[in-house]
């Protein structure tokens, strides 16, 4: 397999295409199947009622949020590394979708937050670093948008998106040290899920329909790019 | 030659002391403007004293921030110091050395003075100040990775705000939360030490990244 062969944007943009194609069929399929098992399959929590199928899309668009933060700063690294162009049109490319899911999560979870917490806000530990996660993507989208020259706009957010990823641990620390009301994470890898099997589907199968909506719309974004700079 | 980049700094603003006095003049005056605006009565005003001081000290930082590279671009010194044989890694942190010393440095000073005005106990003016010692160099040191960033574009100093707030808020947090440990009566030696912790991580790395930045905008 020669990596670098799709390096180059001219021949990533058919394969991006089919891609794109094949991640958005599949996450529209995925999250009907997830919606279906979300509202139709899984139990009525006990204590919550019927406000907890939130979690459908709360914690799947939370982990979504910091995962693309994730893929966003190694695409930057790449392309800082390696400069090769497609790196940072992924990098690019990645910062609305993840800005959008950063804003879905805190928006899912105030609508969740004022039935049981009574609340729409707190200034909750991992509210707090959500809100400053989306303020991360938001100057990472401002900086390139101010910058006129485009090899210039992906170099300076590659830097902006690093600096911020070597800092993100310790914004996420100081906050859960200063102030936390937020739960627990209720899914780890460590241990068994400490919730019903068929919500849990749900979440898996809502967080995979995420994940190849973020694969379709970035690379459409991608071929946008392409085709813009020709 | 780094010695020689740090006076240079100095002398330049010594040359034109209002520059600098504009941040501190800045920082005092929104302070004032906190009790004025949420009424003076002392319990509250004690109670948001080290946080009222520690964004103050902030947006002063933030405002000098903006122009640490931006004369230097526009007379072409930048472009000397890119050339030159210094590692530009050591440059920048002479740069964020000398901006600290004319906009961080003077904060710490004065921070008491304003504490007084907020009528906290004077046992917390020595850790309000010490705080402020370690906390305003990181925000120089992280203001500068913005200020090469936002080189030259229109809108720079809102923008560089808006990149670098969020990631001084560590800072932020740590720093108010070392004066209110210590107003609660607990020792904040543990806050201290973290802040110094985040200084010593800052001054290794931030100097290198915003080398790079200067190189990617300076192109």
């Amino acid at each position: 397999m020669k990596w670098f062969w799709y390096a180059s944007p001219q021949t990533f943009y058919p394969l991006a295409g089919k891609i794109a194609l094949a991640g958005g069929i599949a996450a529209a399929a995925l999250a009907l199947a997830g919606l279906y098992v979300g509202f139709f399959v899984a139990p009525t929590d006990a204590q919550q009622g019927e406000v907890y199928r939130v979690i459908f899309i709360h914690v799947p668009a939370a982990w979504m949020s910091m995962f693309l933060y994730l893929v966003m700063a190694f695409w930057a690294a790449l392309g800082l590394a390696l400069n090769t162009r497609l790196s940072g049109m992924m990098a690019s490319a990645l910062a609305p979708t993840g800005a959008l899911f950063t804003f879905i999560a805190l928006w899912t979870g105030s609508l969740w937050g004022k039935p049981t917490w009574g609340t729409y806000w707190v200034w909750d530990a991992r509210l707090t670093s959500e809100l400053l996660l989306l303020f991360l993507y938001l100057g990472f989208i401002l900086l390139q948008a101010a910058i006129d020259d485009r090899r210039r706009a992906e170099r300076a957010g590659a830097i902006l998106a690093l600096v911020g990823v070597v800092n993100i641990p310790i914004i996420y620390y100081s906050v859960q040290w200063w102030n936390t009301l937020h739960q627990g994470a209720s899914v780890s890898l460590t241990r068994a899920p400490t919730m019903a099997a068929t919500m849990f589907t749900g979440m898996i199968l809502m967080a995979l329909a995420f994940w190849m909506y973020s694969i379709a719309v970035a690379l459409v974004r991608v071929r946008c790019m392409i085709r813009e700079q020709g | 030659m780094i010695l020689a980049l740090v006076r240079r700094d100095l002398l330049l603003v010594l040359r034109r002391p209002a520059d600098a006095a504009t941040a501190l003049l800045f920082f005092v005056v929104v302070t004032s403007l906190f009790p004025l605006g949420i009424g003076a009565e002392p319990n509250l005003l004690r109670a948001i004293a080290p946080g009222v001081i520690w964004v103050a000290a902030l947006l002063s930082s933030m405002l000098s921030l903006a122009r640490l590279y931006a004369d230097d671009h526009a007379d072409g010194t930048l472009d000397q110091l890119l050339l030159g044989a210094a590692p530009l890694a050591a440059l920048a942190a002479a740069k964020a050395f000398a901006h600290w010393l004319v906009a961080g440095l003077p904060l710490a000073l004065i921070a008491p003075l304003i504490a007084l005005q907020y009528d906290l106990p004077a046992a917390l003016y020595g850790v309000l100040a010490l705080s402020l010692l370690l906390g305003t160099p990181v925000l120089s040191l992280l203001g500068a990775i913005g200020a090469a960033l936002v080189l030259g574009l229109r809108g720079g100093g809102v923008l560089l705000a808006l990149l670098v707030l969020p990631l001084c808020v560590p800072v932020l947090i740590i720093g108010a939360g070392a004066v209110e440990m210590a107003a609660s009566g607990l020792s904040p030696q543990g806050q201290l030490l973290l802040l110094g912790a985040m200084l010593v991580v800052a001054a290794a790395f931030a100097p290198l990244a915003s080398a790079a930045a200067l190189r990617i905008s300076a192109e």
